[in-house]
């Protein structure tokens, strides 16, 4: 295939498409099909060729919309019309009302504009919109563009300048600038030159990259492919959590499509540029999100951290420069390129530019994936978007950035979702996983469990973290006993600040926030367990033990 | 040393495809975990000695990555997810249950061998919270209740429909 090809593609399919009067999108995504998404796609098929309007309308397996919690969810074009909770049983009635009578089915229907009127999609453009398995889907909404103007008009000099003029940071958690970063890469003259797409989304309660490949696994593999014309590599890895086997077949299937039409491979589009892309599993180690660790993990070896520097843009995969980058990162550079830097720098916040996905669950009323401009406030994520918290009770924190992340009270609603805000009062950005968490929950018991996966998935290089964390989970363990002394809060707070500053990699250094955060900003919660002997929450202490917190 | 069987020969031709390059052992022991069942050691010092890699190595890496299995598992698994959200929404009460309900403790296996128990960190399915993976299913917003009709129908053979 050649790069005026897929101008051609995009176009019969468009004309393809413009022969459907309507459209039904149904979420195949893996927070729909436990609850009978696939069932329901199959049972569109059957009713519109019973009521005879398959001429007429397209029924589509889609990626994620969002609501997650009212799977499986279904959409249909034109309009929007978003059903909610669809079953087999009701699809009949929606075939026949919607399609053929052309009267949406209002108490069926999704009535709640406030979850989307704050978001902005842009990593998520086509999620919930095209076919993933389909790659002529992905090019009719203007994918691979990006890659053929790169190739046809774009020096990698220029490509680098975009993203950096877009002010687009990493999202995988440090927020290192992108631009910046390709530079290093490209300035070194060693070769070969290799990308790690880290798709290895360790944070218990984050699922924003899974539902990205799931959704749309072709905008990666084009980031990948611009990101390598800019640096000059020839071979890029895409690791990719075992425990997400519906992203990695729907990555395996955009991989092989991707071949086929000659845009991985030898002679990409008959440029003479040179990219593949293969798939690399990981096997459930939360540190294998640390750059150095994950390098050591494509390698085929534990994934142990190694000190810095050297940096990977340096000696990375093999001793070789690696550029290495999140997925959603790259999913941004398709848009940089057709759009221009400067276009993306004003999204978002001067410093943080763009959008940011969230996987936004725990006690709140719309649970869900949701993106969201940079520089949002957490009240506006929690109360607009997520509708606030369910059942009358009382919000008490909202936990940001998984298990190395901060704690945050009611007081600090107010706070800008940006690296430095975020940084600054003891949270990060992390991989974005914001859990609500409701009076219901125990502060203390939080902590202790957030500790306890670190504990669990500290790798045991360096001493701060392997034995540090340990003493931190024994000082909550007594506490939780009833035998905690006032001293104690003291240790934790020693302690923690020890394991920051001396721990070898990120997973150290950001293990002992949930700690320091709940103790600056719950501190009261502590004291009543250890003076009082009582829970706030009535979740420690229970018939004596331990019931809830083992 | 394994046995000279169908599923050797998958795995030959797997290390054949990835031209016995050592940088793909994770692959390689997630391809005999997939078609044992579990890594025991003769699968990886079979894989050690194909791969011309120290069995320590190989020991090391299985050990390390929390995936895989070094024990047979029951022949029915049921995996809770301790994920974050879960956690906030209380999968750790249908965990207790299962433990109280059939004898067994999370890593464990009854000992009739029907049944493994195990927690996992986040299987990405949290707006379903509490999530519980049964044989493969992942049932969203599990309660004790429906989790153990599951396992009690599938240990007695039978099969029911939960949502």
């Amino acid at each position: 295939m050649k790069l005026g090809d897929l101008q051609k593609i995009a176009e019969h399919e468009v004309d393809f498409e413009r022969a459907y009067k309507h459209r039904i999108n149904v979420c195949c995504s893996s927070g729909c099909v436990p609850f009978g998404a696939f069932d329901v796609l199959k049972a569109f098929q059957e009713a519109v060729q019973e009521f005879g309007v398959e001429k007429e309308c397209k029924v589509a397996r889609t990626g994620c919309v969002g609501t997650c919690a009212v799977g499986p969810a279904v959409v249909i074009e034109p309009g929007d019309y978003l059903y909610q909770s669809v079953t087999p049983d009701k699809v009949r009635q929606i075939v026949r009302d919607h399609i053929v009578l052309g009267l949406p089915v209002k108490d069926m229907l999704y009535q709640n504009e406030a979850f989307f009127k704050k978001q902005h999609r842009l990593v998520l453009r086509n999620a919930g919109k095209i076919d993933p398995t389909r790659i002529q889907d992905y090019i009719a909404a203007g994918g691979y563009a990006a890659l053929v103007k790169c190739l046809a008009t774009m020096t990698p000099q220029g490509v680098i300048y975009e993203v950096a003029t877009s002010g687009l940071r990493g999202r995988g958690g440090a927020g290192f600038p992108t631009g910046q970063k390709w530079g290093l890469v490209a300035r070194t003259h060693n070769t070969p030159k290799y990308i790690v797409a880290n798709l290895d989304e360790g944070d218990p309660g984050v699922f924003a990259n899974r539902t990205l490949a799931e959704a749309d696994p072709h905008a990666i593999l084009e980031g990948m492919l611009v990101a390598a014309y800019a640096i000059g590599a020839e071979k890029g890895y895409l690791y990719i959590r075992a425990e997400y086997p519906l992203a990695i077949e729907t990555l395996q299937k955009a991989i092989a499509q991707a071949r086929a039409m000659s845009l991985l491979g030898d002679n990409v589009l008959e440029t003479g540029f040179k990219f593949d892309v293969e798939l690399r599993f990981g096997a459930g180690a939360f540190v294998a999100g640390e750059e150095t660790a994950i390098l050591a993990s494509v390698e085929g070896r534990r994934a142990m951290p190694r000190p810095r520097p050297p940096y990977p843009a340096n000696s990375g995969l093999w001793g070789k420069p690696t550029l290495i980058q999140n997925v959603e990162t790259l999913a941004n550079i398709p848009l940089i390129v057709l759009n221009g830097g400067s276009w993306f720098s004003k999204i978002g916040t001067a410093r943080c530019t763009g959008t940011k996905c969230f996987s936004l669950t725990g006690k709140i009323n719309n649970p869900g994936l949701i993106e969201v401009p940079m520089g949002i406030t957490l009240r506006e994520v929690v109360f607009d978007v997520g509708g606030g918290v369910p059942d009358g009770r009382k919000f008490k924190a909202v936990l940001v950035g998984g298990p190395s992340g901060g704690c945050l009270p009611e007081t600090l609603l107010e706070l800008p979702i940006d690296y430095e805000s975020l940084a600054h009062v003891g949270a990060i950005m992390g991989s974005g996983g914001i859990v609500v968490i409701d009076d219901h929950s125990c502060m203390v018991d939080t902590a202790k469990f957030f500790t306890d996966f670190c504990v669990d998935e500290s790798c045991g290089k360096c001493t701060p973290c392997r034995a540090g964390l340990v003493k931190i989970k024994e000082v909550f363990e007594s506490v939780i006993r009833g035998e905690g002394k006032l001293e104690d809060l003291a240790t934790l707070e020693k302690s923690s600040v020890y394991i920051r500053d001396a721990s070898l990699c990120g997973l150290g250094q950001t293990a002992p926030n949930p700690v320091i955060t709940t103790l600056r900003y719950f501190k009261d919660e502590y004291v009543k367990h250890i003076v009082d002997k009582t829970c706030p929450a009535g979740k420690c202490f229970k018939n004596g033990k331990e019931a809830d917190t083992q | 040393m394994l046995k000279d069987d169908k599923r050797r020969e998958l795995l030959d031709k797997f290390m054949r495809q990835h031209g016995y390059d050592d940088s793909a052992l994770l692959e390689i022991l997630h391809k005999a975990q997939e078609l044992y069942g579990y890594l025991d050691n003769e699968s990886l010092m079979y894989v050690a000695q194909s791969l011309n890699l120290p069995p320590s190595h190989v020991y090391g890496v299985a050990t390390f990555y929390s995936f895989f299995k070094l024990k047979a598992p029951g022949e029915h698994v049921v995996t809770g997810c301790l994920g974050t959200a879960c956690y906030v929404k209380g999968v750790e009460q249908i965990m207790q249950a299962v433990e109280r309900e059939f004898n067994i403790k999370r890593g464990e296996s009854t000992t009739d061998g029907k049944l493994s128990l195990f927690v996992t960190r986040c299987i990405g399915a949290c707006a379903m919270a509490p999530s519980v993976v049964i044989d493969g299913e992942v049932i969203g917003k599990a309660t004790p209740e429906v989790v153990l009709t599951r396992i009690k129908s599938l240990l007695g053979g039978v099969k029911v429909e939960t949502r």
